[in-house]
């Protein structure tokens, strides 16, 4: 059988990835993806979880997790395309006046 | 069953589906060419063996020979692996697929499908959600105006009729109580008024529904109606511009398999899988519900054909106003009325 | 046997994260992200979450990697440049990083013996179902609310700017006059 706290190690180590892409990377697209990744890790230890105390409602509350990545993933693509119609670049470190 | 005469049984399940899919793929290009050149009122192809039926050998000879041309400015990681992704998925869902009840094999019951999984309708639907990919990879690498228009109206095409493609079948469900699919095909056994039979199409009412999951599936293997992604008179052939020889073998294998996919599904969703009249010596039994299945499976394909022959093709904007705001919101009243009945009736 | 099945999937999981960091085309991030979903759902799967699986692959896999990847692709995004690191965040970072990696060994080391019994909570779809539509009622309409205001949001945003002419008018006049 597999000890929970691997299952957290896991999910702790892909959250790490996501906050470590959020703050290195400088294309807003990677950023993003970054996000989605630490969204993912906790999703994962929502599950884990969900499965040591026998509450179904860890694996109903991934189901909202992902329901709201979508909703937000969805606006911050359009976002990210209007800022690229804008200022034609997608490197946030170009992106750092308010006036074009 | 041991864990050894399982997996020793699945290998062997594996090997001969895929080899039959293959096969199959080969012939239904072989079928198009001859039924919708019989609509054209010509002849098919009919010089390569009697009636034409070495034209795939052939076929596959030419694709293995030919010059298998990589233009320099493609972007080659994802130039060479988008066929094999949309080849992968596409004979990936034969895996949950059942031909028929369980055979007896050296006193083994070994059921007729590789894995009954108890999801197995999301499986074929998840596996079908990742078939986008293979498309919009392989427009985008090619570097190509026409190749990337081609995959961008594809990728959005498809996505929009997965949409109606999925609430189409949530009525089956409601019907069957269960997602998997030998589940849903047992539920649709016997016969109601004497002699029709208790598919899903008759008994369950949901004849609008399959006419919904048809249209939708059209849309999903970018098959006319629907195939402006890869029309020849419009982008040059759209997101396989750039690919010659196996690898636009590859994605034509992938289409035609998929092909075969949907069909399976409908099949076994709406015209009750593998059930059919029955009798017989017991090794007729066993075989006899195979034959029905391939039997409607053939029925569908020709389906397929015939429309593909007759049809002209939807504009882009037409196609995307009928998906959502035609499709979507009937399948979603489909699904109401089905479930009010089903809600009423227990 | 399930060991063996989360640790292969695990590295995989990793290995995919890993190289979302280290690659610089958003694409080849992106696809490094689809198989670390992927894996993610064979994890779901050993955890007995049959549903939560699926509708990972279908919705996160299916729909939303879809829609980053035609972004990469409308927006043509190129190779990351090279953007000024900072010395500060190399000096505060690693000594940081083998801190979480000392804490990390050490819980393994000093873990519970409770291990997550796989099969004994069955998240099927039918008990799931019933949840969410006795208990979670709520919560799913407000997010089918949220996903309606999503879609909104998306297509005012992301829509082109309305391109008036200018001087139509006259231009139209002097037309007349002729």
């Amino acid at each position: 059988m597999v000890p929970l706290s691997y299952y957290l190690i896991l999910s702790a180590i892909l959250f790490a990835c996501g906050i470590i892409g959020f703050l290195m990377k400088r294309n807003i697209i990677t950023i993003f993806m970054s996000i989605e990744l630490m969204l993912n890790g906790v999703n994962l230890s929502f599950v884990a979880f969900a499965s040591q105390w026998h509450a179904l409602s860890g694996q109903i509350f991934v189901f909202f997790v992902m329901v709201v990545a979508a909703a937000e993933s969805a606006v911050g693509l359009a976002i990210i395309i209007a800022v690229y119609r804008t200022r034609d670049t997608l490197n946030v470190d170009r992106v750092d006046l308010l006036k074009l | 069953m041991t864990f050894w005469v399982y997996t020793l049984a699945a290998v062997i399940k594996i090997a001969l589906m895929v080899f039959v899919l293959l096969t199959a793929v080969a012939y239904i290009v072989w079928l198009e060419r001859k039924v919708v050149g019989r609509i054209q009122n010509r002849w098919g192809p009919t010089r390569v063996g009697p009636f034409g039926l070495l034209q795939p050998a052939a076929d596959g000879l030419k694709f293995i020979v030919k010059e298998d041309l990589t233009p320099p400015h493609v972007y080659k990681p994802l130039f060479i692996a988008a066929p094999i992704i949309a080849v992968v998925f596409a004979l990936t869902s034969i895996a949950v697929i059942p031909f028929g009840n369980s055979i007896r094999v050296l006193g083994y019951d070994i059921p007729l499908q590789i894995t009954d999984v108890n999801t197995g309708l999301l499986v074929v639907l998840g596996i079908t959600s990742m078939g986008v990919y293979g498309i919009a990879l392989a427009g985008w690498s090619s570097n190509n105006k026409y190749s990337m228009l081609g995959a961008l109206r594809a990728s959005a095409q498809m996505i929009s009729y997965e949409i109606s493609l999925g609430l189409s079948l949530i009525g089956v469900l409601v019907l069957a109580g269960t997602f998997s699919l030998r589940g849903i095909v047992e539920a649709q056994q016997g016969h109601f008024w004497g002699f029709i039979p208790n598919w899903n199409i008759f008994h369950g009412g949901q004849f609008v529904a399959f006419f919904i999951y048809l249209t939708s599936a059209y849309a999903e293997t970018n098959r006319i109606p629907f195939d402006l992604p890869e029309a020849e008179t419009e982008l040059v052939a759209g997101y396989h511009t750039e690919y010659s020889s196996m690898k636009f073998a590859m994605f034509f294998m992938a289409e035609y398999a998929n092909m075969v996919t949907v069909s399976c599904v409908a099949t076994l969703l709406f015209l009750g899988g593998w059930n059919g009249p029955i009798g017989g010596p017991p090794i007729v039994q066993t075989i006899l519900p195979v034959f029905w299945f391939f039997l409607k499976i053939f029925v569908f394909i020709f389906i397929y054909i015939w429309v593909r022959g007759t049809m002209p093709r939807f504009r882009y904007d037409q196609l995307m106003a009928f998906g959502w705001k035609f499709l979507l919101p009937l399948a979603l009243a489909n699904l109401i009325i089905t479930a009010f009945v089903v809600a009423v009736r227990a | 046997m399930h060991l063996a099945l989360f640790l292969i999937f695990g590295v995989v999981c990793v290995a995919g994260a890993v190289n979302l960091l280290i690659q610089t085309h958003p694409i080849q991030s992106a696809l490094s992200l689809i198989v670390v979903m992927a894996s993610l759902a064979v994890e779901y799967l050993l955890l007995g979450a049959e549903f939560v699986a699926a509708v990972q692959v279908i919705v996160y896999a299916g729909a939303i990697m879809v829609l980053f990847v035609f972004v990469i692709m409308l927006l043509n995004a190129g190779e990351e440049e090279h953007s000024q690191g900072s010395h500060i965040a190399l000096l505060l970072g690693l000594p940081s990083l083998m801190l979480v990696g000392v804490l990390l060994t050490w819980s393994v080391m000093h873990q519970s013996t409770d291990s997550v019994r796989i099969g004994s909570l069955y998240g099927d779809p039918k008990t799931i179902g019933k949840l969410l539509f006795s208990q979670y009622l709520l919560p799913f309409e407000i997010t089918s609310l949220l996903i309606l205001i999503a879609i909104m949001g998306a297509v005012v945003l992301a829509s082109k700017p309305e391109v008036t002419p200018v001087g139509l008018d006259s231009g139209l006049a002097s037309g007349k006059e002729n």
